[in-house]
């Protein structure tokens, strides 16, 4: 199984490959990326920085152009293809229909992958995208229980690529409009969600507050980890009670699967985190380089250690994590 | 333009559901959705009992169409699509690419309806070429996104070959996760979910805790906290939008099937006294509600 991780500047790139990552995805400076943040990604020379340091190393690239093309401003969405074929990406990962064709038609030998923003979740919608464009590979979206990627696994003959840790979206991704309804931008839009300038902190008699556009996402008394206001894991009041409605802020961690993911077939395990810092990486391209060599060392013995469990947790969003949809008590 | 009424998005027993549709025969709409489009565990009509109530329906005048799955995730729920395009009946809304592709394996017409990622001509003029007819874009889109691409479709010589159904009224669908709300509330598992979403016809509000709408939970589905209603944007849509979609989460919603029809004649705006959002279709937040739309006589 190829390890697949994230970057979103030269540094992290650079601790991925130094730590053992297989491929490298990226995303360019603009809307085009589903992790469109600002100070974040590359500049030009950081760009050709990192494929030089990626083909030293042989290492692989995948460029995430993972927004949808705005009516009128196709130009831009065929652009980034044109970019990433010119840098020589190994692999385009594409979720708009419209830019899939546009790559399809002009560079007939690129490798593409369906974006998890695609939100194929059953084997049709694959076959759909395999028949229109001849996409080699699908990132499974992380509503799928592992059974359901199993029972994918035996009826495609895609490769498969899956989240194995990160931040968990527990919506179907590419089909959620919780951030634009608050504050007007989305993933499919402009490729971020519940965008950073949209947030406020506000200290209110020993509790802290936080907004997303002014709306109010969770409230945190002393001694409280807060984090920051993802609108799923805000605590809102559904029939006078206060919890978090949606989901706890954790990351999914799926080192317990890797037998499971080994077994079906899966081409690719994803690390989430383009956003996060190159500390990041590193630890988790560390742990997870070390999970996988003990797999494939050994297994039947294969068993997870303590060590990266503890490692993660400290990487984790309020310290948690979980199997998410994988494991259907979760849903 | 016509008024369509969108496939019901919450979960009703069977008497009430059938006893609401003959209620809406009697409304000014030309086409009704059916079918289940949220969560496959709610079963209170089989796929037969649609047919029958879809030609109904059809008998008493009314073009049908059977809405499906949002979120397909089993081969079962695969399964029931291909069952529905053997049987070829009734034209399906496909809101989602796998059932684009098995309609259009089957060589069948469809509708694609909001859940489905379309935002600019290049991938609608493909959808068109797979059998598409009408089409309902996503939710977030904007009126001038939605105009820029009406216009761009006139160039091309293609926008007559599909209606455009705007959603204008009721709770919007913002997301659907493996995850179910509902069941959650209640501090259940989904797989012991014991269909308690059948206690809520309307969903269950989700209020900041200083008690504004956030979102409207219903199953796997999360809508918005505030009911969308473009009733007042009517006028603007006359002369590109082919219809509109109402979206009931109560019987009298019926009734602004017959307000939408009459606001295309009407010179003044509609008065509206509870808080609504219109953000979306105003290029705002889709949770804001701009209460004096362009060009409206006050």
């Amino acid at each position: 199984m190829e390890l697949l991780c994230p970057a979103g500047s030269l540094p992290a790139l650079k601790a991925a490959v130094d730590q053992g990552a297989d491929a490298v995805y990226i995303g360019f400076k603009d809307q085009t990326n589903a992790r469109h943040f600002s100070g974040l990604n590359f500049s030009e020379r950081d760009l050709r920085d990192g494929v030089d340091y990626l083909r030293r190393h042989k290492r692989k690239l995948h460029v995430a152009i993972n927004t949808f093309a705005h009516q009128g401003k196709e130009r831009i969405w065929q652009g980034a293809v044109d970019q990433a074929v010119a840098l020589g990406a190994d692999a385009l990962i594409i979720a708009d229909p419209a830019v899939l064709a546009y790559a399809a038609r002009q560079y007939p030998a690129a490798e593409l992958h369906l974006s998890v923003q695609a939100s194929a979740t059953n084997v049709a919608a694959i076959r759909f995208f395999q028949q229109n464009y001849g996409v080699k590979r699908v990132v499974l979206p992380r509503v799928l229980s592992i059974q359901q990627v199993r029972q994918i696994a035996r009826e495609t003959d895609a490769e498969l690529e899956v989240f194995a840790f990160g931040s968990l979206c527990i919506m179907a991704e590419g089909r959620c409009y919780l951030s634009s309804y608050l504050t007007g931008e989305s993933p499919n839009t402009v490729g971020a969600c519940s965008p950073a300038r949209y947030v406020r902190w506000e200290e209110k008699e020993e509790q802290l507050e936080s907004r997303l556009n002014g709306v109010l996402i969770d409230r945190f008394g002393p001694g409280e980890q807060a984090g920051y206001p993802t609108l799923c894991k805000g605590r809102f009041a559904v029939d006078g009670k206060q919890y978090h409605t949606l989901e706890e802020p954790t990351s999914l961690n799926t080192l317990s699967l890797i037998p499971s993911l080994a077994r079906l077939g899966i081409k690719s395990v994803k690390i989430e985190g383009r956003q996060r810092s190159p500390a990041y990486t590193t630890q988790v391209t560390r742990v997870w380089r070390q999970a996988l060599d003990s797999y494939l060392a050994n297994p039947d013995g294969y068993t997870v250690k303590a060590a990266w469990h503890e490692q993660l947790a400290t990487l984790s969003e309020g310290s948690q994590t979980t199997l998410g949809a994988y494991h259907r008590k979760w849903q | 333009m016509h008024i369509h009424l969108g496939p019901m998005l919450f979960f009703w027993p069977k008497a009430e559901l059938e006893s609401f549709y003959r209620q809406a025969l009697s409304q000014p709409c030309q086409r009704i959705y059916l079918g289940e489009t949220v969560c496959p565990k709610r079963r209170e009509f089989k796929s037969g009992d649609w047919l029958a109530l879809g030609r109904e329906l059809q008998r008493a005048g009314k073009e049908v169409v059977y809405s499906t799955l949002a979120l397909i995730q089993s081969p079962a729920e695969l399964q029931a699509i291909k069952k529905l395009c053997d049987n070829g009946e009734l034209t399906i809304e496909a809101n989602d690419l796998g059932a684009v592709q098995l309609a259009h394996e089957h060589g069948l017409p469809f509708v694609a309806g909001p859940a489905l990622n379309v935002y600019n001509l290049d991938t609608l003029s493909l959808l068109l070429n797979k059998g598409m007819t009408t089409w309902v874009p996503p939710v977030e889109l904007s009126r001038d996104w939605l105009l820029s691409i009406h216009r761009a479709a006139e160039a091309d010589g293609i926008r007559g070959r599909f209606k455009l159904e705007v959603f204008g009224y009721g709770y919007l669908p913002l997301a659907y996760s493996a995850r179910c709300f509902t069941a959650r509330a209640e501090n259940r598992l989904k797989d012991d979910c014991e269909l308690v979403c059948i206690n809520d016809p309307c969903g269950r509000q989700a209020l900041t805790r200083e008690g504004q709408a956030a979102f409207n939970l219903n199953g796997i589905q999360t809508q918005s906290g505030y009911c969308y209603n473009l009733i007042n944007e009517v006028p603007t849509m006359s002369d590109w939008v082919d219809a509109v979609r109402i979206s009931a989460h109560s019987r009298e919603c019926l009734q602004w099937i017959g307000r939408f029809e009459q606001q295309q004649r009407r010179q003044e705006r509609y008065p509206l006294n509870s808080r609504y959002c219109n953000g979306y279709w105003n290029q705002l937040p889709g949770m804001e509600w701009l209460p004096s739309p362009a060009n409206m006589a006050q």
